[in-house]
């Protein structure tokens, strides 16, 4: 069923992870019929590229990222959300009518917006990285891991990502060395505790990745002690980079009140903008805990709270 | 389907002997972005079939020729004029980015 671009929609909905499709099912079982952008590319969100989710209450056993998110979907779905799979290209937020329009160039104008939009992989921010990405740089193992094989390979990062990635990977890889600039992880104990029982990964703390080498691909990297200073090189054929997630807040920049690192902020406790009829939820506000339950969470506080709004009109 | 499938067998004549730009998309079952981007190729394989053809190569069935072309990442996508790889793109990208990289073929 295709969108009536010539009605003016209750709510639209930016987003397809954990938050935005609990704001669909909200949205739709208040009968708001809501119109939710998913995304061409990148339906699902972040849960997309990881494997086994073990700590999503309500799966005893654990669930696979994609299954779940396909659960949700079909959750919103089943309740009338109204799913588009595009990309939202821009936002005019200003207005008591909010317009927005989408990849294809088609414009749908709503009384509410809830943004759902989610992070994306932080970058170190070296121009080499940037250049060999695809070719040896990665920032998904369960995307791209199965391509190194038999090689010795480097993951950067501290965190639970990093830790998963690391432990993932030592399937394809024969060897992996795990950087971090700090002399602690600060993932959780029990996903630390894995990665030092796993033989295949070796530990490198206080190491910072100062380049990445290779012309084709990468061959190697170069990195420093943190407190010595000492340089040397790392010869390794494939570089994954698990240090964290940055707001994907660039389309409401100029509008919505954003704190210093780019998230969205929202009054107190509710899922409320600066802007009237404009709500955010998940990791595109969240900097504390970005967990897929407290996204899903909040996801549902943004619906609650359009609905109360659109009650109010 | 506007996409075919090559094969070892078939890549010398559909792609390296082809007379037009032949995109080739390496992906895999288990890829969701190569799953998300299929659909996009589909497209522009049907509106611009005078100017590009669009064939998949399943890098799980046919490994040695993603190996040989040094595939590292999926999905990759790689055009190929007169045999040759003249241009690589890596990564799902909405049909949007994707026409404008492929515009020099394009149009």
């Amino acid at each position: 069923m295709s969108v009536d671009y010539s009605k003016l929609h209750d709510l639209v909905i930016v987003g397809s992870g954990p938050a935005g499709y609990t704001a669909g099912i909200y949205a739709s079982r208040a009968q708001i019929s809501p119109v939710l952008y998913e995304g061409s590319v990148t339906a699902g969100g972040a849960l997309m590229n990881t494997t086994e989710v073990e700590n999503f209450p309500g799966f005893e056993h654990g669930i696979m990222g994609p299954d779940l998110m396909d659960q949700m979907r079909k959750q919103a779905l089943r309740f009338g959300t109204q799913l588009v799979t595009d990309d939202i290209a821009t936002m005019d937020l200003s207005g008591d009518v909010k317009v927005l329009v989408d990849g294809s160039g088609n414009q749908i104008k709503s009384r509410a917006v809830i943004l759902a939009m989610g992070s994306a992989y932080k970058e170190l921010g070296l121009e080499n990285e940037k250049r060999l990405s695809g070719r040896g740089v990665s920032w998904c193992a369960t995307c791209d891991g199965f391509f190194f094989r038999e090689q010795v390979i480097a993951v950067v990062g501290g965190g639970d990502s990093a830790m998963e990635e690391a432990n993932f990977l030592t399937k394809f890889a024969s060897k992996v060395i795990l950087l971090h600039r700090r002399s602690e992880l600060r993932a959780s104990k029990i996903m630390v505790e894995r990665a030092k029982a796993n033989p295949k990964i070796e530990f490198r703390f206080n190491t910072q990745v100062l380049d990445v080498l290779g012309d084709e691909k990468v061959t190697g990297l170069r990195v420093s002690d943190v407190n010595s200073g000492a340089q040397s090189e790392l010869a390794v054929t494939g570089l994954f980079i698990a240090i964290g997630h940055s707001p994907r807040s660039e389309l409401v920049r100029d509008q919505v009140d954003l704190n210093n690192d780019g998230y969205v902020q929202v009054e107190g406790r509710s899922t409320r903008t600066n802007i009237k009829g404009v709500f955010a939820c998940g990791d595109l506000v969240d900097h504390t805990y970005r967990q897929a339950i407290t996204a899903a969470g909040s996801g549902c506080q943004a619906a609650l709270d359009a609905e109360r709004f659109l009650a109010g009109h | 389907m506007a996409t075919e499938k090559v094969t070892a067998a078939n890549f010398n004549d559909l792609v390296l002997k082809s007379a037009t730009p032949v995109l080739v998309d390496f992906w895999a079952e288990w890829c969701g972005p190569c799953r998300a981007v299929a659909p996009i190729l589909e497209e522009i394989s049907n509106e611009y079939s005078e100017k590009i053809k669009i064939v998949k190569l399943n890098t799980d069935e046919e490994g040695a020729i993603a190996m040989k072309y040094g595939i590292n990442s999926i999905p990759t996508m790689n055009v190929f004029v007169g045999g040759q790889v003249v241009k690589s793109i890596v990564g799902a990208k909405p049909k949007p980015a994707l026409v404008r990289e492929l515009a020099e073929f394009l149009n």
